[in-house]
């Protein structure tokens, strides 16, 4: 099906490294024929924190599910070390937003824990107690091993979030995608969280992270990705984090691109 | 007994009265609604219950026609279709290696054990994909397939025991005992082999209630499997009241608790505020909250005359101190005028651990006085 948007004349992409831990090319998504992200070309580096920051609405989310194809993508491709997701599974580790499960749901801290490891275990196969003490391990790495038999919904949102990076640890990947770790967690949360991201990538590991406190991208991220609908900036935080690019990403200077949008959007229902 | 086998269990003809066709017609409609109610849920983007409502509707209306077109062929009794034949499912017998048992019962022991196997060899898969579908899609596993999966069992398993249970007690059976289960665990494992329990014991409740209830009323026995259903009710409500964590009774001891301990401290704080004033002299009217203080030793009474004891002090003063310094503390960091943070800390002294204590006589810096000029009694230790 031809897209309308996708007539727009279009530049040649740079070039891409075949090696580059993720690298997208010409993604574009749409909700209800309204794209979401247009036309996204980016190669994420080598072991470095990444930040992804962007206005409500910007695509922020839909960027790392179109990448872990959660939703699906009106055009491009992405590639893991030049290869595909479905042959680089092992090296993708995922942490939903917070609000996106049931935290009534009848399992233990433990129980989600090791979730992490359901990919290794494999299908068919039963949990042993070696699963168990591995997910124990990324439970005390988070602090969290006195509340392994808890049930999820008796603990704090900081707690929960926390869960799920030490779900995240059990994975053991290489490559780390996270929506909003940070919202809504305590100040102790917080810095257990950007000290094991650090740790991850002194490890070697590209960590994806969608952010948005602005306050804190220079501390936290080597590099940032500012994204409204398009990206705006990418690179190194030193180099793209300026006030001349954040008011492209958050001013007004895209809402032509946005009526555009919402112009397509219009003629694809009538 | 005819008739309920020829009633097309999930709203399918298939034109045979032979079980097995029929089984497998009805399966096919059971995966087929579900498939639909998914698809709809999904290309509409509307709420997965409102999609169940529509397809779920217009199927059983398309059933009831093609049963009203049907009927001159077969034999329908609609108690059949409500209360099922469980009473007659003995007559009906097939013989398994020299066994003869009854048909339902070899039918419905096969459904459990494939439900057993999957289960037992999806545990994790479908855990996962129930609570986790983004997660379980990243690791490679298929959540809608599982859920697929998931829905045409259990329409294999409502077709399998529609025939011999009814309706009414498919439903309940499908529902009730997890509910129950669920109230008295957190661990899905548990909860498995508890709603397992809860249907064994709910079916013999039944049974033996069918047969027992109505003749002390004066009537004939009921239907088993109603009466199976009400037993299953009966299991949830005592869950509801004894339930160890959300239970009815556990939240109204808690409360009642809460209730007494305010009660308590708001008349330990009465005492000391007056002895602060007049002490000795404190002639009361032995109100309950005074026996109360009394009989657990915070307060002693001489003719009329009422003082808090040793103990009774300490615990005043701690009820007294968190009242004052949150006062204090409303007054001077939160800008509450003076009659406001009287009320606000009336409430808050009641929570007020001492380590939070500590931490306001902290910000505060250690105040001698309340904005009343009442003086802050001194830390406990």
């Amino acid at each position: 099906m031809m897209l309308p948007w996708k007539m727009s004349a279009q530049e040649p992409g740079p070039e891409h490294s075949p090696h580059a831990p993720v690298s997208i090319h010409d993604v574009t998504v749409a909700y209800h024929q309204k794209p979401v992200l247009w036309d996204v070309d980016l190669d994420l580096p080598e072991s470095k924190l990444v930040g992804v920051i962007g206005p409500n609405g910007a695509g922020k989310s839909t960027l790392i599910k179109a990448i872990l194809e959660l939703v699906p993508r009106a055009s491009g491709e992405v590639k893991f070390y030049g290869g595909s997701l479905r042959r680089h599974r092992a090296l993708v580790g995922y942490v939903p937003q917070r609000e996106s499960v049931d935290w009534d749901f009848p399992v233990s801290a433990l129980d989600v824990v090791t979730m992490g490891l359901y990919r290794r275990i494999g299908w068919f196969r039963h949990i042993r107690h070696r699963h168990l003490r591995e997910a124990m391990n990324a439970l005390a790495r988070v602090g969290m091993d006195s509340y392994a038999r808890r049930q999820i919904s008796q603990l704090s949102g900081g707690q929960q979030q926390r869960i799920f990076l030490a779900r995240a640890l059990a994975q053991d990947a290489r490559i780390y995608f996270m929506d909003e770790p940070f919202a809504g967690v305590d100040v102790t949360t917080e810095q257990i969280i950007i000290n094991l991201l650090r740790e991850l990538r002194d490890a070697g590991c590209t960590v994806v992270v969608v952010h948005h406190d602005l306050q804190t991208v220079p501390e936290y991220f080597d590099h940032v990705i500012m994204l409204n609908t398009r990206v705006v900036a990418a690179g190194p935080t030193s180099d793209v984090f300026t006030r001349e690019n954040l008011l492209k990403t958050y001013g007004g200077r895209l809402t032509l691109l946005e009526e555009a949008a919402q112009a397509v959007a219009m003629t694809a229902k009538h | 007994m005819q008739c309920c086998r020829a009633l097309p269990p999930l709203f399918l003809i298939t034109g045979s009265r032979d079980s097995g066709p029929m089984l497998l017609g009805a399966v096919i409609a059971g995966v087929l609604t579900a498939g639909l109610t998914q698809g709809l849920s999904h290309a509409g983007k509307i709420e997965e219950s409102t999609s169940m409502g529509v397809v779920f509707t217009t199927l059983f209306a398309i059933g009831l026609l093609l049963i009203v077109r049907a009927a001159d062929r077969v034999d329908l009794d609609p108690s059949c279709v409500l209360y099922g034949a469980l009473e007659l499912t003995p007559l009906d017998t097939m013989a398994v290696s020299g066994l003869h048992l009854p048909r339902a019962f070899v039918v419905n022991a096969a459904v459990l054990g494939v439900n057993g196997l999957i289960v037992w060899l999806l545990f994790k898969e479908l855990t996962i994909g129930a609570f986790d579908p983004m997660l379980a899609t990243t690791q490679g596993f298929r959540p809608r397939l599982l859920h697929q999966l998931l829905m045409a069992l259990v329409a294999l398993t409502a077709v399998a025991c529609f025939e011999t249970v009814g309706s009414i007690l498919v439903v309940a059976m499908l529902i009730v005992p997890a509910a129950t289960a669920r109230l008295m665990t957190n661990r899905l494992p548990t909860m498995i082999w508890l709603s397992l329990g809860v249907a064994v014991i709910g079916t013999f409740l039944g049974h033996i209630g069918a047969l027992t209830i109505p003749p002390l009323f004066g009537f004939a026995d009921t239907t088993t499997s109603g009466m199976m259903a009400v037993a299953g009710g009966f299991l949830f409500f005592i869950a509801l009241l004894f339930s160890p964590q959300q239970g009815l009774l556990i939240r109204a001891y808690r409360q009642n608790a809460l209730r007494l301990r305010i009660r308590t401290e708001d008349a330990l704080a009465t005492l000391y505020r007056r002895e602060e004033e007049d002490y000795p002299a404190l002639e009361l009217p032995p109100t309950r909250q005074l026996r109360h203080l009394r009989r657990r030793g915070l307060a002693v009474e001489e003719r009329g005359r009422w003082q808090l004891s040793e103990r009774g002090k300490a615990e005043a003063e701690a009820v007294v101190r968190s009242h004052r310094l949150w006062e204090s503390y409303l007054v001077d960091h939160a800008n509450m005028p003076l009659d406001h943070a009287h009320q606000s800390s009336e409430r808050l002294e009641h929570v007020t651990t001492p380590s939070l204590r500590e931490g306001l006589d902290e910000v505060l810096a250690k105040p001698e006085r309340d904005p009343h000029g009442h003086s802050i009694p001194r830390g406990e230790g």
